[in-house]
Order: structure tokens, then C-alpha cells, then sequence
């Protein structure tokens, strides 16, 4: 028996295999690649640092722990920080950081409704709606979206009044007026009332989150009789009603805690109320519509990727067309449409860096700009806003693997 | 603007280590012609006429330097930068000058490690603002929305002033001057600032100056100048004497119709004859022609000259000379000897 085991003569190792045997060579390729990039690297990081060294710099973080002097727009970020002049530098980008969330976070939403709106019209068999679509696609796709960011912030600046403009006149009408008293477009942003949180609003937000939460669950129950017994509940009424009865019942019973706070004009701006800045606005709704575009043509690819069969499938049945489209077509066209959504909204983020275009102070105009410019720690900078918005491009992209996954098609 | 940053925090990486030590002048000579970091549009101070040509005081500053070391005033090469711009740009190596109405602070001169060649416009920070707000001091600027461009010292100074004065703003933050200009003009802003006389061109550009006002309070002290990158002291050192011999020309009485005829033969003032190169070796010492300062004064004209042409009261610009006169009249001016 110990024949049959005895392996054959073992070869003796021979340099020369690295290259010529297939079993080692795509290591040794990728070894000795591996090797070069890692000299690329050294060669590029000691040519740094010898030049810096001999303009008599030193990487050093330290400048993030000196005042920032300098004045930032107020916005989401400074409102959370409390940042005034006399913060650091870290504060600073604090804030940045805060603003580039907001924007980004308010354009994937935005950008992916009108994706999908226009990607579902873009389809229709309706020639004037999906021209219309066509137009907006090629239009947003095919000009540079800092044209758009700038464009859209200088009709805000122009054709808008200034807060000047509204002061009342004795006996003339004034240049331009109030929207019920409550609402305010001026050149330098959009005011709004702002609720003012009394006391006992608290309760009155638990109220709401539960009364939300339990509009769900009935909309859950109404999904499982439907599924079990073919019974359908109505859903939109109850769950509207579910939602707001107990919220307005509890906001008289509380005694009104949330009241409103309406702009009004005081000196040189309006004060109270909530102020939206132009700068805000236009980046958002450029970054919105712009990648909203893509989008477009994202859901156009997923839901033509639904084969034809499925629809006629679907119709046999009796289902009615937009049933069809939620129940059959869009949950199969997901699957398509995920992954390159979360490359537009990769995009959309890191296009949010040009909010410095229109004075938005976001992380790269405050961290990246301002800062670097008054302290000269350009690389410090750099490094930093590149591991920022890797690690802001990692977590949406974790996110959107998740819900990717949750997406994949269910075997039973 | 947000590409320059990046490029040159990759130029600066990628450059080989020797680059930035090495002799400016010698790169300069041959490259054949000087990188000079100038605005991207200031009426006056520096901007392209209607040919394409730069023009205005801080040009006039580079094309010293170059006649001086090329003997032809056009052998510049103009890089226009942006208050957040330009010291990428000049520590970066992309331009090997910069003269742009920069302010000399001690953390620009020792923490950002550049070296200020002197002070070409003694100046300070004002406020501009439409007559019709019927506004007299800057302190009744309290809520008001003002424009301030980014990355500059101006930025620093309002935040200053408003916290020390206990009122409040909101700025607007502008890249260049076009954008800030166009910002107040619509009135997103009530009120624009910079440094005066920043804002004495910016105002003469528009359709109706005399509707604005510059308020009198000026917050603060803006010793303007051009500057290199630290560690060339050479190179420091023949920027600094190009414009000190602007300055001393004037002083001299030195034109640029008159020059050529001092520099013909040694006049009787041997003060002259050195700064002309008919006596002695100032010219091989700075590494130049012995008859550099002549070309640097046959390009533009002497200091008074440069300054009357480009925004002097003849000009809609229409600066006085004030603290940027001789000393010899009152003014600040005050060149070290050339001796
Ligand atoms: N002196 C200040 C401010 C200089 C500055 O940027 N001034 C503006 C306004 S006058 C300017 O020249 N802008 C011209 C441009 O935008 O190119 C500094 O050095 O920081």
C-alpha cells in the first residue's frame, strides 16, 4: 500500500519558473508591480516632504487649533457649531462639514425624485411630455453644471428684489411686498416663517413620532390582508388620518406649544423667521437637476430593461398599468437601476464642492479654502478634504450596497 | 480656481527636490521670460486693455522686473490669481513673482514663508456703499449684508471690526473683484469692502460712481507690496532693488524721457551714476546688465510716473498720492540709499 501513496518526485524550485511557469507568473507580475508603485509612492511623498523642508515647511496640524478670524455666512453648520470668528480653524471645518451633509443629503433626495418622475414620463406615449423630458435631460446633461450653479444663483441675485425693496414707502406702494405676510423672495435668500418650540413641544413630537410609526404599521396589516385574504383595506385615508388626528388633537391639549416666527424687515435684512440662502438654494437646485438628468436616463435604462413580457404578463392578469409599474416593472428595474445611482450620487456629493462658486461654505470652502489660503497648510488641507469625501463616497456607497442587497431578487 | 489649489499641491509633489532651492533667477533666464502673478481684473492696478495687453500699477511692477533682466519690458508672462489663489500659486513655483495689491502680514511673511520685496501703495481698508442707503459711518453698518472677497486680509480685518465694535454682519463671500462688483451692483450686499483703493477703481468702472460713497473709517493698515517665495534671497534681493530703483528714480528725478540721456555719461550725482550702471558694479552683483535699472525705468517710468499713469488724479481712477508720496513731500516713500 505505501506505493500508492508515495507522491511523485517532487521538482526542485528553479528561478526561472517565476516567469516561465503559468502558475507563478501573473504573482511575480503582480508582486513586482506591487514593488514599483510602492517606489512611485516613496519617490512622490520624500520629493514632498524635501520640498517642503526646504521652503522650511513641516506637515503640521497644529494651525487647526488656532482662531479662524474669519466670518462665515450663517448657515446649518454654524447654527449647530455656534461658530463666530473667534472658533479655530477645526471649527471651521466643522461647519464646512455640516453644510456639505446638508446640501448633499437635500440634492440625492431631490435629484432622485426627478430622476425617477422624468425617467417613468420620459417613457410616456405621450409625445409633448416625453419631448418635454428629452429637452430637460439633454439640456442638464449636456452643459457644465458650474454654468447651472451660476446661472441659477445670478437670476436669484438680478431678477429678485433686494430686502429694500420691501421697505413700506409713505404714500407710494412699495417695490415689492410680502407673500401673505409670511414668506419673502429677496435677492440674498428666501424667508419663511420658523416654528418656535414652547414648552411641552416635546411631548408634542413624541405624539407625532408615534402617530407616524403607528401609520405604518396600519399600512403593514393592510398589506397583510391584502396578501392573505385578497381583501383590500383603503390605505391613503386612514393613514393620513392615523398620522395627524392625535398630532392636532395633542397640539390644542398641550395649549399650543409650537408657535410660528415670521420674518420681518429690521434695518438692513429681515430678522426672525427662517432664512434660506441664495447661495443654498441655487447649488442645490443645480446639483439636483443636473444629476437628476442622469438619473433620468438610469430609470429610462432600468425600466426598458424589464422584458416587454412581463408588462403583457402583468395586463393578462388585469392589472391595472400603474400597478404594473410599481408592483412589477420598478422592482425588477431596481436591480438595474442601483449601482450606477450610487455613482450619481457619489457625484452628486463631490460636485457639492463647487459651492465655493456662489460663496456656499462648504467643507472645501471653508477647510479647503479660507483655511488653506490664511494659513498656507495647503497639503494638510488637501489631505484632509481627500479623506473626507472618500470617507463621505464609502459610507453612501455602504449604504446604497445594503440597499442593494435588500433589492436582490427573493428565491422562494 | 479650485483646480490651481490641487495642481499646485501637485506640483508640488511631483517637482524634482532640487526646484525649489535652486537659483529663480537662472530658471528665469532660461525659461526666457518671468511668471508673474498679477489680479484677475482690477481697473488701474492691473487688467487687460482692449487688445489683450496688461496694464496698471502692479503689471507695471513686472514689467520692471523683466526689462531688468531681459531688457524688454514684455517678456512676462501674466498669471492672473484670485485672492485664494495666489500663494499656491507662488509657493507652488507656477509664477516667480507675485504682484497683486498683497498686504505684508507677519504670517504671510513667517508662516507661509514668503518674502515681501517692499511696499508699492500704502493703504488701508474701507467700506463702500450706495449714497441712497444713507449710511455715514461704517459703524451704522450694524445687520448689514457686505461682500468680502475670500482668502484675503480684508476678510480677517471685517470680522475684527464688527466683533470690536459689537454689531453684526453677514458676509458674502466673492472670489474675484468682477463677482463682487456684480454682487453689490445687484444689491445682494449692502456694503463692499477692501482696501480703498481697491474700491476707488472698482467704483470708477461703474455707469453711475457718483451714487456710491466710501465711508471715512479705515479699519485697518494695508501695506501693499509684491513678493517671492522664501529662500531665494538672490532673487529677493533683485526684486526688492528693481523696486526701490523705481522709487529712487523718482526721488532722483530720473524719467523715463530723461534716462537715456543721464545714462549716456556719469552725470555729476554718483548716486545716479550707480543706480544707471556708469559707475560701479550693481548691475553684475545682482547677476544683471550693468544697464538694468535703466531698462526698468525706460519700461514704465519711475515710480511717480507708473503711479500717475495707471491711477493717478488724472486718471476716472483719480488717487492722490497721499501717505504714497516722497518722503521728501510728506509722503511715506523712503528707499534705502544705493550706496
Ligand atoms: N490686500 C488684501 C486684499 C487684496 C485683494 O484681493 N483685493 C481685491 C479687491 S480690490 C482684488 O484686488 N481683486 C482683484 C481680483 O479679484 O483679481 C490682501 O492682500 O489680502
Amino acid at each position: 500500500m505505501s506505493s500508492m501513496t508515495d507522491s511523485p518526485p517532487r521538482e526542485s524550485f528553479r528561478l526561472s519558473q517565476l516567469i516561465y511557469d503559468t502558475r507563478y507568473r501573473s504573482l511575480t507580475i503582480q508582486v513586482f508591480t506591487l514593488v514599483l508603485v510602492c517606489i512611485g509612492i516613496y519617490w512622490l511623498g520624500q520629493n514632498l516632504l524635501t520640498n517642503l523642508a526646504s521652503l522650511g515647511l513641516q506637515p503640521n496640524f497644529a494651525f487647526l487649533n488656532s482662531r479662524a478670524g474669519y466670518d462665515i455666512t450663517p448657515s446649518i453648520g454654524t447654527w449647530i457649531t455656534g461658530y463666530t470668528s473667534a472658533a479655530t480653524h477645526w471649527d471651521a471645518a466643522l461647519v464646512g462639514v455640516y453644510n456639505t451633509l446638508l446640501v448633499a443629503f437635500l440634492g440625492i433626495i431631490l435629484a432622485t425624485v426627478l430622476g425617477v418622475i422624468a425617467g417613468v414620463l420620459r417613457l410616456s406615449r405621450n409625445w409633448l411630455v416625453s419631448r418635454m423630458m428629452a429637452v430637460y435631460v439633454e439640456g442638464f446633461r449636456n452643459v457644465p453644471l458650474l454654468l447651472w450653479i451660476l446661472l441659477i444663483y445670478s437670476i436669484f441675485s438680478e431678477a429678485l428684489p433686494q430686502p429694500r425693496d420691501f421697505r413700506e414707502v409713505e404714500g407710494a406702494v412699495s417695490a415689492a411686498s410680502m407673500t401673505w405676510g409670511a414668506f419673502a423672495a429677496t435677492n440674498r435668500g428666501f424667508y419663511m416663517p420658523a416654528p418656535v418650540w414652547g414648552p411641552g413641544s416635546g411631548v408634542l413630537v413624541a405624539v407625532f413620532v408615534a402617530s407616524v410609526v403607528a401609520a405604518v404599521l396600519y399600512r403593514r396589516y393592510a398589506r397583510k390582508v391584502l396578501f392573505d385574504t385578497g381583501r383590500m383595506l383603503p390605505m391613503l385615508w386612514p393613514m393620513v388620518v392615523i398620522a395627524l388626528l392625535p398630532v392636532i388633537a395633542a397640539y390644542f391639549v398641550l395649549g399650543q406649544p409650537v408657535s410660528l416666527s415670521y420674518p420681518e424687515l429690521a434695518g438692513f435684512n429681515f430678522s426672525g423667521g427662517l432664512r434660506v440662502d441664495n447661495a443654498l438654494l441655487a447649488l442645490w437646485l443645480a446639483l439636483s437637476l443636473y444629476t437628476g438628468a442622469f438619473i433620468t436616463e438610469i430609470v429610462r435604462a432600468g425600466i426598458l430593461s424589464v422584458s416587454k413580457g412581463q408588462t403583457e404578463a402583468a395586463s393578462a392578469l388585469g392589472m391595472r398599468p400603474n400597478r404594473t409599474m410599481n408592483l412589477v416593472i420598478l422592482p425588477q428595474a431596481m436591480r438595474v437601476i442601483i449601482p450606477p445611482l450610487t455613482s450619481q450620487y457619489l457625484n452628486l456629493t463631490k460636485n457639492s464642492s463647487l459651492a465655493i462658486a456662489v460663496g456656499y461654505a462648504d467643507v472645501r470652502a471653508t477647510l479647503g479654502g479660507i483655511s488653506l489660503n490664511q494659513t498656507g497648510r495647503a497639503l494638510e488641507c488637501m489631505l484632509m478634504l481627500g479623506l473626507l469625501y472618500l470617507a463621505l463616497s464609502l459610507a453612501i456607497s455602504f449604504v446604497m450596497n445594503l440597499f442593494n442587497a435588500s433589492m436582490k431578487l427573493k428565491e422562494r | 480656481m479650485k483646480n490651481s489649489v490641487l495642481f499646485g499641491t501637485l506640483a508640488m509633489a511631483g517637482l524634482s527636490a532640487a526646484a525649489a532651492s535652486a537659483a529663480t533667477l537662472d530658471d528665469v533666464k532660461a525659461r526666457g521670460n518671468l511668471n508673474c502673478g498679477v489680479v484677475t481684473g482690477l481697473a488701474g492696478f492691473g487688467a487687460p486693455d482692449a487688445n489683450g495687453v496688461w496694464e496698471g500699477f502692479d503689471v507695471d511692477v513686472c514689467r520692471a522686473v523683466a526689462a531688468a533682466i531681459f531688457g524688454d519690458e514684455n517678456a512676462v508672462e501674466f498669471v492672473p490669481t484670485t485672492g485664494e489663489t495666489r500663494f499656491t500659486a507662488l509657493s507652488s513655483g507656477e509664477i516667480d513673482l507675485l504682484a497683486r495689491n498683497t498686504t505684508w502680514t507677519f504670517s504671510r511673511d513667517v508662516e507661509l514663508k514668503f518674502d515681501f520685496i517692499g511696499v508699492n501703495y500704502y493703504d488701508g481698508q474701507g467700506f463702500l456703499v450706495p449714497t441712497a442707503l444713507g449710511v455715514t459711518s461704517a459703524k451704522d453698518l450694524d445687520g448689514a449684508t457686505v461682500c468680502i472677497q475670500t482668502g484675503t486680509s480684508t476678510e480677517l480685518n471685517l470680522a475684527d471690526f464688527f466683533r470690536a465694535n459689537n454689531i453684526t454682519y453677514q458676509p458674502v463671500a466673492v472670489q474675484t473683484n468682477a463677482e463682487g462688483q456684480q454682487q453689490y451692483l445687484a444689491g445682494a450686499c449692502d456694503a463692499y469692502t477692501t482696501d480703498a483703493s481697491g474700491l476707488a477703481a472698482t467704483r470708477a468702472t461703474f455707469e453711475a460712481p457718483d451714487d456710491h460713497v466710501l465711508l471715512p473709517e479705515i479699519i485697518s493698515k494695508e501695506p501693499l507690496g509684491p513678493l517671492v517665495r522664501h529662500g531665494d534671497s538672490d532673487w529677493a534681493d533683485l526684486n526688492r532693488w528693481v523696486l526701490n530703483a523705481l522709487i529712487a528714480a523718482e526721488e532722483l528725478g530720473i524719467t523715463s524721457a530723461n534716462v537715456a540721456e543721464m545714462a549716456a555719461a556719469p552725470t555729476n550725482n554718483p548716486e545716479v551714476n550707480r543706480i544707471l550702471g556708469t559707475e560701479g558694479e550693481y548691475g553684475a552683483m545682482l547677476g544683471l546688465e550693468p544697464n538694468w535699472a535703466v531698462a526698468a525705468i525706460s519700461a514704465g517710468g519711475n515710480y511717480g510716473e507708473i503711479f500717475e499713469r495707471n491711477i493717478g488724479e488724472n486718471t476716472p481712477i483719480g488717487l492722490a498720492r497721499g501717505l504714497n508720496a516722497q518722503w521728501t513731500d510728506g509722503g511715506l516713500l523712503y528707499t534705502p540709499p544705493f550706496r
